[in-house]
């Protein structure tokens, strides 16, 4: 029972991390309808610019990720301008074909600039071995819940962002009818940049949060960008608490589900932690099989 | 000055030419109406005018020539238009979406202009937290219209507001618009197929056919034209 407990609270905080990337993809393709596959360079990035903050110069942790997260959402917003704007945005192979080469200067920069090799990088919470709370023998660490409690943060901003403010009403516009939105004067590209921006400070926090428990290194963030793809795809691409339910549900699934069937079902001790990444392909298969909406993505409603 | 002046306006989808120099004026308050059947190039004219297709030629609004301008800018300098199909933004709540409508606003009156366009349209205000999507199409063209009023514009550009609507439905709508502007002095450009309707709110109209202008005059003109009754209001 403890270890189920503890499985779960792993579950949930990687399912966490997962859900903060989901959203950095939500808030991209309700607006253009487009994946971003530069989101975890952008989140890989953001983590190294953390390291060089914190790390290097010193400043306390958080300071240094939110930090590394703003001068994404800078980075990100240069990026739409130059490389995506241009392009006919219903068009979606060629930008995405370029968000793919986004990805992979990233990954190149970062090599160059920060190392091949891999670098630990603290977590911004307690992370002593005593830093846990206990409750029935499982002990749920500080760094664990921490990741959760962000996430709640972060999603609360986004929805603060979308729904309180006016660049957030040109933005839930621009989402939901382009043209229109041009005829109440809204100007879409300066909003999308916002929406790239806004959704690369999301990863910037992501890949800080992430960098802990993997190590940094110019891949760290491949394998989470699949399982937020699924856990984005599993809540309907269009919808923000969507790919959170999306990020928690993928993570339990990789712990404790998964570990329980390998170790409970009979004719399963094949489903190693290795093959979590096959079961997060599987799962985006059956969702865009049975219900390519997603659990919480909306099906246009349009009446005329 | 007229409030809406296009000089021979060439405009073009691609390779295809979807009008061919049309030219046209509007008076400040009139309503003028451009009548025409599908494909005539009633859609692209108010295209034109908001800098939706690639256009030649002169679209003065109140003297200064727009053509080249970007939609949103134009917008701010005065027009509001109702796109065919409504366009209004179907995830959007009602109230939302007029608040959109008052994006280029800065004044503080926002507020109380939306109780004002659900006075007017009661049916709205009943539906205000639903989504504009679930909305019925009636119920759709009112929040369009509302939507476009929120800017308060000087220029409202009407395209085909009765498709797709039920007779009492459109009849109530289009004795809206004359009221709006009996009482706001907003100048209209209607483009309809329902000549009955149009030529029943409309000082003045003009004909078109296959992209070019090929009759213009007063509503009670156009209303005893031959060609005009033969064609659009079906005697």
């Amino acid at each position: 029972m403890s270890l189920f407990l503890q499985r779960m609270i792993e579950g949930l905080s990687n399912g966490a991390m997962y859900g903060v990337v989901a959203v950095s993809l939500v808030i991209i393709f309700k607006a253009t309808t487009l994946i971003n596959f530069a989101q975890g360079g952008l989140a890989m990035f953001g983590a190294y610019m953390a390291n060089v903050f914190a790390i290097e110069q010193g400043l306390p942790l958080i300071v240094g990720i939110l930090m590394g997260a703003a001068v994404m959402a800078v980075v990100a917003s240069g990026i739409e301008r130059v490389l995506i704007r241009p392009f006919d945005p219903s068009n979606h192979l060629p930008v995405v074909l370029i968000t793919f080469g986004i990805a992979y200067i990233l990954q190149a920069v970062a090599a160059w600039k920060f190392g091949t090799e891999f670098k630990s990088f603290p977590s911004p919470f307690p992370a002593g071995p005593n830093d846990h709370i206990e409750i029935a023998g499982a002990r749920l660490r500080y760094e664990r819940l921490g990741v959760v409690l962000v996430l709640v943060i972060m999603v609360g901003l986004v929805h603060l962002i979308l729904n309180k403010t006016k660049i957030g009403l040109a933005f839930r516009a621009v989402s939901s009818n382009t043209e229109s939105a041009k005829l109440v004067g809204v100007k879409t590209g300066r909003t999308l940049n916002f929406g790239w921006a806004l959704a690369a400070m999301f990863g910037g926090v992501a890949g800080g949060l992430v960098a802990h428990f993997t190590q940094l290194d110019s891949g760290f963030m491949d394998k989470i960008l699949i399982f937020s793809f699924a856990a984005a795809t599993l809540g309907g691409l269009d919808s923000i608490n969507g790919a959170v339910i999306g990020g928690l549900i993928i993570g339990l699934v990789e712990s404790p589900i998964q570990p329980m069937v390998r170790d409970y079902v009979p004719g399963f001790h094949f489903l190693t932690s290795d093959l979590a990444l096959l079961v997060a392909f599987l799962l985006i298969l059956g969702v865009l099989l049975v219900k390519p909406a997603g659990l919480f993505g909306t099906t246009r409603v349009e009446r005329v | 000055m007229s409030v809406l002046e296009m000089q021979d306006v060439r405009a073009r989808y691609g390779q295809i030419e979807a009008l061919h120099g049309i030219s046209l004026t509007v008076e400040e308050g009139e309503v003028v109406v451009v009548l025409g059947a599908n494909g005539a190039g009633k859609t692209t004219t108010l295209r034109a005018i908001c800098g939706m297709v690639t256009t030649t030629g002169t679209v003065n609004l109140h003297g200064t020539n727009i053509v080249g301008s970007d939609t949103a800018d134009i917008v701010r300098m005065g027009v509001a238009h109702v796109p065919q199909g409504r366009g209004t933004f179907p995830e959007l709540s009602v109230v939302d979406n007029l608040n959109v409508g008052a994006y280029v606003r800065k004044d503080k009156e926002i507020s109380a202009d939306i109780d004002k366009w659900f006075e007017i349209f009661p049916r709205l205000a009943e539906r205000r937290t639903q989504v504009a999507g679930s909305l019925s199409g009636g119920e759709q063209q009112m929040l369009a219209v509302a939507r476009a009023m929120m800017s308060r514009p000087k220029v409202l550009l009407l395209d085909e507001p009765s498709l797709g609507l039920a007779p009492l439905i459109i009849d109530d709508l289009f004795k809206q618009f004359a009221q709006i502007n009996a009482e706001l002095g907003t100048t209209m450009l209607v483009v309809e197929q329902n000549a009955n309707l149009a030529l029943g709110i409309a000082s003045r109209g003009y004909v078109i056919e296959a992209g070019e202008i090929v009759l213009s005059g007063t509503a009670e003109e156009l209303r005893n034209d031959d060609g005009v009754r033969a064609a659009y209001l079906g005697v």
